[in-house]
């Protein structure tokens, strides 16, 4: 992606070039094009990490590694897809796009954002680093307690804790940074004529995304801190032995927790239905449904959050109340369902690769939101807790739904952004192989949770050796997969067809009234909406 | 949404206008960040008040209770069982006597605990206790208990602990077992 946009870099501006260029630039391409390069590499990091534990999970028994190791590379994989992958894909994506959807110049706070994208990969590092650290003998490894933290193993844990708290912290201020700074481009930098109730979708996914990284990342740091304390200072928040309590830290850590859901899927319910009209090449259907429903999943994810540990022990009245208000939330997501298929519905349908990737992040998403429905309900939940349809379902919630979403996005706007056309055919093939290979992957593990598997244990019951293997050679598939989509990207970004600015027969909005690649410096003269 | 030029109602703010108004918004959201920040810590006690009136989370008061006025209700039983762990660290062994007691509610019953220290120094330790369904945990109050103090055991020592305990009559209805948990903690000065 780099290469390209050198080409356009406006003449009578003087920039660093290489490396220089990209540590200082304040330029809203250059640092989405950083955020999305980044989300690339630790996605794969990720997936690698993944793939050890698959392999692991084979055949019963322990093979490759011990379990302390198994839980390192289940924790430092979560961590890693989570905050350095999945949001800084979507980071980048606004970026990239917001300003450009929004008729602004650049970002509002140009400087936060540079600072914003270079506290990453410093906390990538913060995470990975303990793995290297026992190789030579220092410490025991990364954090073996799952993404969650959850006290007392995080307050007995070792270094690879201390690691993950620093790393949570830098996240979590980069995030915050990020999120101010998009609230302020939306707010102040819209092209006159542009009402709020005129933005592209994308953007109000976005706004949302970042009013709750605003409200609920610090509550995450907070709820680290107190950690970090409790193992080194000789406070006692979630010690029992002093009088603390670990389930708190359970509370503290879902209140951020289940807002983090959304946080991840927001931008992509955002920028699908713009895809989904493009390729429709009609109207996007029902708008203010859409907004008024993304409002409302924000307000509720941050009353929710109980209903992650239902099985901690909680009044029957407590219960009552996070499960109800967990399955309202499936209301305004059934009203955005209901909206996506209106779009599409009588429309001129065309399927190439960003649709074929919305379309079926449709099904995928919805078979993950309604495992989530049966997961919200008490009764049901003291099966499921913990099992491997826990793990099923937020996969297809958030591998399905989140990152199949932002692999729709990339190749929506990889030709805007790189000024070629991607190889149609690759892609489809990419897509087929991912969705395939994906659901081979996690439908037999909604099958193993059912009958009983716990997550989390590197062995098990030898009843579930088939369906193992069958999700171990899919995940391989999927993984595998997953370097032809980065072979795509290159392609692209080294050349290829020229895309027209408008790429797409059925694309509306500002972005599309751009060259592609767009020049250094967007909008020359302000657009004005009527 | 065809760019247009038709800036006549529309006046673009000046640069510095648009600076100001970016910073301004941008600090009021860094104070929502730290009020957020803020709030993580405030729940800390918010929990904790929460917890003493609802008996959410299984703690029990940790000071004696008063000797209960009113009535033995006679036409109930509640079982109690005990449970007993010892927290890594600590070098004991530590059960209780017997595993459960039925009791009729707002009666004082007393039933013992055994520890042993284990190791070849003096060590000091303190028992938490936790009452399952949490909701009990309120009306499960202590007359005397080793819990109240620390407890300190010299090397190879055996002591044999009292709990004096009653159920307040006005425990829910539906609620006839309960289990009263305690672990021991490490709580030696180092």
């Amino acid at each position: 992606m780099s290469a390209t946009t050198v080409a356009h870099d406006d003449v009578h501006h003087d920039h660093p070039t290489g490396i220089m260029r990209w540590l200082t630039t304040t330029n809203h391409k250059d640092i989405g094009t950083m955020y999305l390069t980044f989300s690339l590499v630790m996605f794969l990091v990720g997936g690698a990490m993944v793939l050890g534990i698959r392999a692991e999970l084979f055949q019963p028994g322990l093979q490759l590694m011990n379990p302390d190791f198994y839980n390192q590379l289940i924790g430092v994989h979560a961590l890693i897809m989570i905050f350095a992958a999945l949001m800084p894909a979507a980071t980048g994506f606004a970026n990239w796009m917001i300003p450009l959807q929004i008729g602004a110049p650049d970002m509002a706070l140009p400087r936060l954002n540079n600072w914003g994208f270079w506290l990453l990969p410093p906390s990538a590092i913060l995470l990975t680093l303990p793995f290297t650290l026992a190789l030579f003998g220092i410490g025991d490894g990364a954090i073996a307690t799952g993404w969650t933290f959850y006290p007392p193993l995080s307050v007995q844990g070792g270094i690879g804790v201390d690691f993950a708290i620093f790393a949570v912290h830098l996240l979590g201020v980069s995030s915050v940074m990020g999120s101010i700074n998009i609230i302020v481009t939306l707010f102040n930098m819209r092209a006159p004529g542009m009402t709020l109730m005129k933005m592209p979708m994308f953007a109000w996914g976005w706004l949302i995304t970042a009013f709750l990284l605003v409200a609920t990342i610090p509550v995450l740091a907070g709820a680290v801190t107190m950690l970090l304390t409790d193992r080194h200072f000789g406070t006692h928040f979630f010690d029992a032995a002093g009088g603390g309590d670990p389930i708190m830290f359970q509370h503290l850590f879902w209140f951020f927790g289940h807002p983090e859901v959304y946080i991840l899927l927001l931008p992509v319910w955002g920028f699908i239905p713009q895809i989904l009209q493009t390729f429709s090449r009609k109207p996007m259907y029902g708008y203010k449904a859409q907004v008024y429903s993304l409002w409302a999943i924000g307000a509720l994810a941050v009353v929710v959050w109980a209903h992650h540990f239902f099985t901690a022990g909680m009044p029957v009245p407590a219960l009552l109340y996070f499960m109800y208000s967990t399955m309202a939330i499936s209301l305004p997501l059934a009203v955005l369902f209901f909206c996506w298929i209106k779009t599409m519905w009588k429309g001129s349908m065309t399927f190439e690769t960003p649709m074929l990737f919305a379309v079926g992040w449709i099904i995928l998403f919805g078979i993950g939101g309604l495992t989530g429905l049966v997961l919200a309900d008490v009764a049901a939940d003291a099966q499921y807790h913990n099992s491997y349809f826990v793990v099923a379902h937020f996969h297809y919630t958030l591998f399905a739904g989140g990152i199949m979403g932002i692999m729709a996005g990339v190749y929506y706007w990889l030709p805007k952004m790189t000024g070629n056309m991607y190889d149609e055919n690759l892609g489809k093939l990419h897509f087929w192989l991912t969705a395939i290979s994906f659901n081979l992957t996690f439908i037999p593990q909604f099958f193993v949770g059912l009958a009983g598997m716990p997550r989390r244990i590197p062995d098990y019951a030898l009843q579930f050796a088939e369906f193992n293997m069958i999700s171990t050679i899919s995940a391989f598939a999927l993984g595998l997969s997953q370097l032809l989509f980065v072979y795509i990207i290159i392609k692209c970004v080294k050349g290829g067809k020229k895309a027209t600015d408008k790429v797409w027969e059925g694309s509306e909005g500002l972005e599309w009234t751009l060259p592609s690649p767009p020049p250094y410096h967007s909008f020359t003269e302000q657009p004005v909406i009527k | 949404m065809e760019p247009v030029n038709n800036p006549d109602s529309l006046k673009p703010k000046t640069k510095t206008e648009l600076d100001n108004a970016n910073t301004k918004l941008a600090k009021k959201m860094v104070w929502v960040a730290a009020g957020s920040l803020l709030f993580a810590f405030a729940l800390v006690p918010l929990y904790d008040v929460l917890c003493s009136i609802t008996g959410l989370n299984g703690k029990t008061d940790n000071a004696a209770s008063t000797l209960t006025k009113a009535k033995v209700d006679n036409s109930r039983n509640v079982t109690v069982q005990f449970t007993s762990a010892v927290m890594p660290g600590l070098g004991w062994n530590f059960y209780p006597k017997q595993a459960s007691i039925t009791l009729h509610p707002g009666k004082i019953e007393t039933v013992l605990f055994e520890a042993k220290n284990i190791t070849s120094q003096v060590v000091v330790g303190q028992a938490i206790p936790s009452v399952s369904p949490g909701i009990a945990s309120v009306y499960l109050k202590k007359v005397e208990c080793f819990c109240f103090v620390n407890q300190s055991l010299k090397p190879g020592e055996t002591k044999v602990m009292p709990l004096r305990f009653f159920i307040d009559p006005a425990l829910p209805k539906d609620v006839s077992e309960m289990t009263l948990s305690y672990s021991f903690f490490e709580a030696t000065k180092k």
